[in-house]
C-alpha cells in the first residue's frame, strides 16, 4: 500500500519461508486469518459492522436518505460506497480526501455488491422518477494490517443484513430489512516471489508484486474481479484462485454471517 | 446553543431529566486502554451514546516538515467525526467545527505533554467519533489522554474533561443530544485534575455569574471522577502483578537505567583509546 | 492533592512493585528527580506509565511503552534508509533518523563509494555515538562486534519491552538461544536479529513475540520453557 521500512534481510526471510510453503504467521499459503464480526455496533446507522480479519479492522456504517433516482434508473435506489484510510489507522495513512488507494478499495467492495445483485435496489424506490432510497455505505479503516479488500467485504455484507430501511423515520411507513438477495464474498491474494498467497498481512503485501480480488456469489458465480500492483499471474494461478474464492465464499456466508 | 422551543419535557417535576438522570449525574462511562495494534497507544470510550475511539502515534518525524519546532514536539490532534455517527450523515472530511476542536484538544495536551524532550518531532493523536450523542469533543479528549499515556508519552498529568450546561433553568452535568440542541447552555471543561488548572474551556448559551460557577464546579467535580476511570483503564490494561519473575526483571531493568549512560560513555571512551 | 501528599511520605516509595502513571506523586524532596519523572514544588511526580525503581538516591519510572529514543552508547539494529556521498542514513526505530559519516564505517571508505559497501535496505549493527541537545543522532559502526548483519531474520517488538525479553542477567534470551540454537542480537531500539536453521528462527520469533505480548503475566519463564519444549518435541 504505501512505505512500510522493510529490511532487506525481513524479505528474504518471507521469501524463504514461502519457498517452503510457510508464512510468517504460520498460515498455509491458502489460509485466511481469523474473521470476527459484531453488528449493530453503531446506533445512528440504519445498519453496521464492526469486523476484524486478523489484525485488521473496520466499522462499516450504512446510512440511508430519501432522494432523487438517477434519470436513467428511475426506479431503483441508489449505492454509494466509500472508504475511508484514516490515520488512525496506520503511520501509512494520511488526512485529507481518499486517495487513490482508498478509491480503490471503494470501487472494488462496490462493484461485488452492485454485480452481486446484493441489494434489490428496485425495492429502494418509494416513488418511481422522484424519491428512492440513496444509500451511503462507510468502511472506516481503524487498524490496518493487510487485505483491507475482504475485510470491508466482509463488514459490508454483515452490515446490509442487519440493515433497517428507516420508513417510518420519513413517514413512508414501517421500517423494512434492507431487501439483500445475496452476499458477494471476495477473495484476495497476492504473489510473493512467485507463489501466490491468501489474505496478505501487512508485511506479505508490502513485498508482494501482484494482487489479486475475486467476489463471488452463493451460485459460485463471478461477480467482480480486480488485478492490482506491477506483477502479473499465470492463466493457472488464477483458476486456482477463483477455486479458493469460492470456498471462501461458503465459508464466510455459513460461518461469519449464518446464512443457509 | 439551540434554545429551541420543545415540547419535550427536559427536567420533570420532581427534578429529574428526560432519561432519567439528577441534575448532576454522568451518563455511564466506559473506558479501555490499548485497543489497535498499529497505534503506539490506544483507547476506546463509550460514553452513554458516545463511541469514540483515539489512537497516538509517535513522537515521530515531523511532517510537512515546516510545521518542525528545532526545540519541541508539536501536538497535532484531529478530531473527527465518521459519516455514520450522526443522525443525518455528515460528509467525509473536516468541516470548520472538527477543525476548531482539533485546535483546541491541540492546546489542551500541549500544556501537559513535555514536548521539549521531543524536538523537531511531533505527536499525532486522533480522535475517531463513531457513534455521537452530544459531548464528543469531552469524550474524544478524555479518551486521547489515555492514548497518550498508553503511548508511553511524558506528561504532567491526564487530562479529564466533562461538559454542563444549564436546561430549563437547572444547572446540569453532561448534557445528552436533546439538552444540548434545546437547552440554554453548554459549557465543555479539560481540566489537569491534580493542579486544577482549566485546559480546555468553551461555552455558548446564557449563564448568570451565579450559574456559571455552579456549572464550574459541577463540571469540575464528574472531572474528577473521569479521572479515576481513566486510570483505572490503564491499571486494568497495565496491571503489574506480584509474580517474582516479572518482578525481577523490572529491578534488573530499573536498576541499568541511572548509570546506563554514564557506563556508556566510560565503554565507548575505552573503546576509542584502544583503537 | 494535599490529603495525598501526607498520605505519601518518602519512606514509603515503593521499588519496582508498583505501576504509576502520570501524575503519580511519588516523593517529596528525599529522592532526586530521575528519569520519567518531574520536580514541581518540591515534590516528585511520574510523568509516565511504568514502575517505580529507587536507585542510589534517584527516583525512576521505568517506562512501559513509549518510543526508542536514542542515548549514547545504545547499542541499536538499524536500517539503511538512503546512501549519500560521505553518509548513509539509518533508521533506527525512532523519531529521529541517524545519518553515519564515512568516517564511522568500519572499512575504509572514499568519498562517494558509499554504497559499495552499505546500500539501501542493508542491516547493520550500530551504536550511538552521539546524541546532541536538540537530539540530532550520530551512528558508529567502528566498535568491537559491530557490522553488517547477514542472513537469518529481525523482528521489531517496543523498545520498552526489550529488557523483558533480556530477562534476569539475560536468562530469557539465554534459554531461547541454548534451546533453538539461534544466534540472537538485541538491539535497544527494539530490534532482535537472529540466525540459524529456518524452523528454529521461527520458534525463536514466536518465542520472542509470546514475552512481549505476556510481558505481565504471571509464570513467563514456564510458560517460555513449554513453548520451547514443544516445538522441540515437534521437530522430534
Amino acid at each position: 500500500m504505501s512505505k512500510n521500512i522493510l529490511s532487506d534481510i525481513s524479505r528474504d526471510f518471507i521469501y524463504k519461508l514461502i519457498e517452503k510453503g510457510q508464512r510468517l504467521d504460520g498460515r498455509a499459503k491458502t489460509e485466511f486469518r481469523k474473521v470476527e464480526v459484531e453488528t449493530g455496533y453503531i446506533g445512528t446507522a440504519e445498519g453496521s459492522a464492526s469486523v476484524r480479519l486478523g489484525n485488521t479492522r473496520a466499522v462499516v456504517g450504512i446510512k440511508s436518505i430519501l432522494g432523487e433516482p438517477y434519470a436513467d434508473t428511475p426506479d431503483t435506489g441508489v449505492l454509494t460506497t466509500n472508504v475511508e484510510l484514516i490515520p488512525l489507522a496506520s503511520e501509512n495513512f494520511e488526512s485529507g480526501p481518499p486517495g487513490r488507494d482508498a478509491i480503490e478499495i471503494a470501487r472494488v467492495v462496490d462493484r461485488g455488491i452492485r454485480e452481486g445483485k446484493a441489494i434489490d435496489l428496485e425495492k429502494l424506490c418509494v416513488t418511481p422518477g422522484e424519491e428512492v432510497w440513496i444509500n451511503f455505505i462507510d468502511i472506516h479503516a481503524l487498524d490496518y494490517d493487510g487485505n483491507l479488500f475482504d475485510c470491508a467485504n466482509i463488514g459490508v455484507n454483515a452490515a446490509l443484513k442487519s440493515a433497517m430501511v428507516p420508513a417510518s423515520q420519513h413517514d413512508k411507513g414501517e421500517d423494512y430489512p434492507f431487501p439483500v438477495k445475496h452476499y458477494p464474498i471476495s477473495a484476495t491474494f497476492v504473489k510473493i516471489s512467485g507463489h501466490m498467497v491468501a489474505d496478505p498481512t501487512y508485511d506479505e503485501e508490502s513485498v508482494a508484486s501482484s494482487r489479486l480480488t475475486i467476489a463471488t456469489v452463493e451460485n459460485g458465480n463471478l461477480c467482480a474481479m480486480q488485478k492490482g500492483l506491477g506483477g502479473s499471474f499465470t492463466r493457472q494461478e488464477v483458476d486456482q484462485a477463483m477455486e479458493i474464492a469460492i470456498e471462501w465464499g461458503k465459508k464466510v456466508r455459513s460461518e461469519v454471517l449464518n446464512i443457509g | 446553543m439551540g434554545g429551541a422551543k420543545t415540547d419535550i419535557k427536559l427536567i420533570d417535576e420532581n427534578g429529574l431529566r428526560f432519561d432519567g438522570r439528577k441534575p448532576d449525574e454522568l451518563r455511564p462511562i466506559r473506558i479501555e486502554a490499548n485497543v489497535l495494534k498499529r497505534a503506539d497507544g490506544s483507547a476506546y470510550l463509550e460514553w452513554g451514546g458516545n463511541k469514540v475511539i483515539a489512537a497516538v502515534y509517535g513522537p515521530r518525524e515531523c511532517h510537512p516538515r515546516h510545521m518542525q519546532d528545532p526545540l519541541r514536539a508539536v501536538v497535532q490532534a484531529k478530531y473527527n467525526m465518521a459519516s455514520f455517527s450522526v443522525s443525518d450523515r455528515k460528509r467525509p472530511g473536516p468541516d470548520r467545527r472538527s477543525q476548531e476542536i482539533s485546535k483546541i484538544i491541540s492546546e489542551a495536551f500541549e500544556h501537559v505533554i513535555f514536548t521539549h524532550l521531543f524536538p523537531r518531532t511531533s505527536i499525532d493523536v486522533y480522535m475517531e467519533v463513531l457513534q455521537a450523542d452530544a459531548g464528543t469533543r469531552c469524550a474524544a479528549l478524555t479518551a486521547a489522554s489515555v492514548a497518550l499515556a498508553d503511548a508511553g508519552i511524558p506528561m504532567r498529568d491526564l487530562v479529564s474533561s466533562c461538559a454542563a450546561g444549564k436546561v430549563q433553568d437547572t444547572i446540569v452535568l453532561d448534557l445528552r443530544k436533546e439538552e444540548d440542541n434545546f437547552g440554554e447552555a453548554d459549557m465543555p471543561l479539560g481540566i489537569v485534575p491534580r493542579t486544577g488548572e482549566i485546559v480546555l474551556l468553551q461555552m455558548d448559551g446564557d449563564l448568570t455569574l451565579e450559574e456559571f460557577n455552579k456549572t464550574m464546579s459541577l463540571a469540575t467535580e464528574a472531572c474528577h471522577k473521569i479521572y479515576e476511570l481513566q486510570k483505572d483503564a490503564l491499571r486494568r490494561k497495565y496491571g503489574v502483578t506480584d509474580d517474582e519473575d516479572v518482578q525481577e526483571s523490572v529491578d534488573a531493568v530499573a536498576e541499568s537505567v541511572p548509570d546506563r549512560q554514564e557506563e556508556a560513555e566510560e565503554a565507548f571512551e575505552d573503546e576509542q583509546e584502544e583503537s | 492533592m494535599n490529603e495525598e501528599t501526607d498520605n505519601v511520605s518518602a519512606s514509603e516509595v515503593s521499588t519496582g512493585r508498583e505501576l504509576v502513571l502520570p501524575g503519580d506523586m511519588l516523593s517529596d524532596s528525599k529522592y532526586k528527580a530521575g528519569s520519567g519523572t518531574y520536580l514541581e514544588n518540591g515534590k516528585i511526580f511520574a510523568s509516565q506509565l511504568g514502575i517505580v525503581s529507587v536507585r542510589s538516591n534517584f527516583i525512576n519510572v521505568v517506562p512501559l511503552a513509549g518510543r526508542f529514543i536514542p542515548k549514547v552508547g545504545d547499542q541499536v539494529i538499524g536500517i539503511i534508509m538512503d546512501v549519500g556521498p560521505s553518509n548513509w542514513l539509518i533508521d533506527i526505530n525512532s523519531p529521529y533518523p541517524a545519518p553515519m559519516h564515512i568516517n564511522e564505517a568500519p572499512w575504509k571508505v572514499e568519498f562517494g563509494d558509499t554504497g559499495r559497501y552499505l546500500t539501501v535496505g542493508d542491516l547493520i549493527l550500530g551504536k550511538i555515538f552521539m546524541v546532541d541537545e536538540v537530539k540530532h543522532v550520530q551512528v558508529t559502526m567502528r566498535s568491537h562486534g559491530l557490522r553488517k548483519l547477514q542472513g537469518g531474520q529481525v523482528v521489531e517488538i517496543s523498545h520498552s519491552k526489550v529488557p523483558r525479553v533480556i530477562g534476569r542477567n539475560g536468562s530469557m534470551i539465554q534459554m531461547i538461544k541454548n534451546s533453538t540454537g539461534c544466534r540472537i542480537i538485541v538491539g535497544q531500539n527494539g530490534r532482535i536479529w537472529l540466525d540459524g536453521e529456518m524452523e528454529a528462527i521461527s520458534t525463536a520469533v514466536t518465542a520472542i513475540q509470546m514475552i512481549e505480548r505476556e510481558a505481565q503475566t504471571i509464570g513467563l519463564t514456564d510458560k517460555l520453557r513449554e513453548l520451547l519444549e514443544s516445538a522441540n518435541k515437534k521437530k522430534g
